[in-house]
């Protein structure tokens, strides 16, 4: 059902982890639907994007979208960044099954929340760049078995 | 090719080759329409007759008591809503529960659209139907429960003989989905007030597209497929005769079989479950421990999602299956882990996994293996681990 790209994505993502000390960290999605993903992004005095990490809880096209975007915003500056949609992550991936358009949105929201909170931490604004709505339960269970 | 570990038992079973050797005459030389007259049909109308013999003697009941149907679907379609429009009269109230399959509550709440009033009765945190809010759900109207033999997803087995015991008592139909337990368990309809049962071929290494319905005499049901005269005039269209054929063959298998299969399931199943249980940090079973199906698993793994571990799995030739939301196509996770109080983001990390005596040690070694690698790299990537590890 996944296109090769999405299999070679999920099965070897790129850019897992996390950046102490990072310039923007956004979180977006919700445990409840099955979908959570978190960016943390460098920036360099440049405004351009040095390094970046993700992790993601949720399914194949979740990691997938999530390790593509990670790479397409990779060494650009963060305006070039916005350009980078939950549409050309999707393209970049030759696709994904309608059910799971929803996770490339969930990409393209959690890089703006990164951006968001870089653009606040350094007083800067970010042209077409809002607020973003995260609606991530900061309080999840923690039942242990 | 690469090797197929196969643990979706409860999804299909493998058709057993002497299961199609039996329906292989039907197709080129015995192919005549069992009901024509000629003698060249004798054989059909034979294997047909011999079939409704065999699955009647495995469940106490008597031949023309068993229907045949394309499936477990229509065999549930059948039974309720077929007995709830010929006993609109009496009453429009069903009860079900909150765990069946989709082909029993999705007909209820069909019918729900349609002047019936439906109680879906919850169950406990093993999945047992709750027996005392089924009893306080009977009104006078009530002309139909219908609850489920064994659940599909955790394989738990419901108090049948209890909930027959309880619609006797109170002249009420009674109809359960046996889908999974049919050849699995012993069944008798009249030790248990049995009303109804469907049952599907393809569970129990027998061919797709053919299933029963019993119904017992002096049930007043009307046709659901209308036609031509077969069954009885209850249910229209030419017998699927190597189905049919297929499918007699499998009983005779399942019920010749049953205790050793069971034997072997449940030692596979409870070594898989002890290691699994044993070696995974948070992890839990799904289900009661001891009341389920013998070849059932079903685990909750926490700060994962179930369909990416479904996919590694693959990688590995290991077939799965997980009541995430991505893998029912819906928003929400599986209707039954909900039922059994499992919270969204622990249900999304399911894992059901359902074996065959085929099954041996050396596979279950291996699965577990690959479960404990790939469910701490899916944690790795994970930010509810994260967030779970730093506040640890």
């Amino acid at each position: 059902m996944y296109t090769e790209k999405v299999m070679d994505h999920f099965q070897n993502p790129r850019n897992v982890g996390e950046i102490e000390n990072a310039s923007g960290t956004g979180t977006v999605g919700n445990a409840k639907c099955g979908d959570i993903m978190r960016i943390y992004l460098d920036i360099d005095e440049n405004q351009v994007i040095r390094d970046v990490k993700f992790k993601t809880f949720g399914c194949g096209a979740a990691v997938a979208t999530s390790s593509m975007a990670t790479e397409m915003v990779k060494g650009k500056t963060v305006q070039e960044a916005m350009e980078v949609t939950n549409k050309a992550v999707m393209e970049a991936l030759d696709g994904l099954p309608p059910v799971k358009v929803h996770c490339s949105l969930l990409a393209e929201e959690a890089i703006h929340a990164a951006l968001w909170d870089y653009a606040e931490k350094n007083g800067i604004t970010i042209e077409g760049l809002e607020k973003p709505k995260s609606d991530i339960s900061e309080h999840d269970e923690d039942e242990e078995y | 090719m690469k090797q197929t570990i196969y643990l979706d038992n409860a999804a299909t079973t493998k058709t057993d080759p002497r299961v199609v050797e039996a329906m292989l005459p039907y197709f080129t030389e015995h192919y005549g329409n069992p009901s024509s007259v000629y003698e060249f049909s004798t054989p059909c109308k034979q294997v047909i007759s011999g079939a409704r013999e065999t699955i009647a003697k495995s469940l106490g009941a008597k031949p023309n008591e068993i229907y045949f149907t394309a499936g477990g679907t229509e065999s549930d379609n059948w039974a309720i809503k077929a007995t709830a429009e010929a006993y609109a009269d009496k009453g429009k109230h069903i009860i079900t529960s909150k765990i069946e399959h989709h082909a029993v509550l999705h007909t209820c709440e069909y019918l729900e659209k349609r002047g019936f009033e439906v109680t879906y009765v919850n169950v406990d945190e093993n999945g047992i139907v709750k027996l005392d809010e089924l009893k306080k759900a009977i009104r006078p109207d009530t002309v139909l429960i219908s609850i489920m033999f064994a659940n599909n997803e955790i394989g738990t087995i419901e108090p049948i003989k209890e909930i027959g015991q309880i619609a006797k008592d109170k002249g009420i139909l009674f109809h359960t989905d046996a889908v999974q337990a049919y050849g699995h368990v012993p069944i008798d309809v009249d030790d248990y007030n049995i009303d109804m049962l469907s049952s599907s071929a393809h569970k129990l290494n027998g061919p797709k597209g053919i299933g029963f319905l019993y119904i017992r005499t002096g049930v007043k049901m009307r046709s659901f497929i209308h036609g031509g005269a077969q069954e009885r005039k209850r249910r229209g269209g030419t017998e699927n005769v190597p189905g049919i054929a297929g499918y007699k063959k499998a009983v005779e298998l399942a019920m010749a079989s049953m205790e050793e299969r069971e034997k072997k399931e449940r030692k596979l199943r409870d070594y898989l479950i002890d290691r699994v249980i044993g070696e995974v940090p948070y992890v839990r079973l799904n289900g009661h421990r001891s009341q389920r199906l013998s070849n059932n698993a079903n685990f909750a793994f926490q700060f994962i999602e179930g369909e990416s571990l479904l996919i590694m799995l693959d990688g590995s030739g290991i077939c799965g299956s997980s009541g995430s939301a991505c893998t029912s196509g819906s928003l929400d996770p599986s209707h039954v882990l909900l039922a059994i109080g499992l919270p969204h983001e622990i249900a999304h990390g399911s894992l059901r996994l359902t074996v065959s005596p085929e099954n041996t040690r050396e596979e279950m070694d291996f699965v577990v293996d690959r479960i404990k690698e790939i469910v701490q790299r899916l944690r790795d990537m994970s930010p509810l681990y994260e967030d779970f590890i730093r506040r640890k």
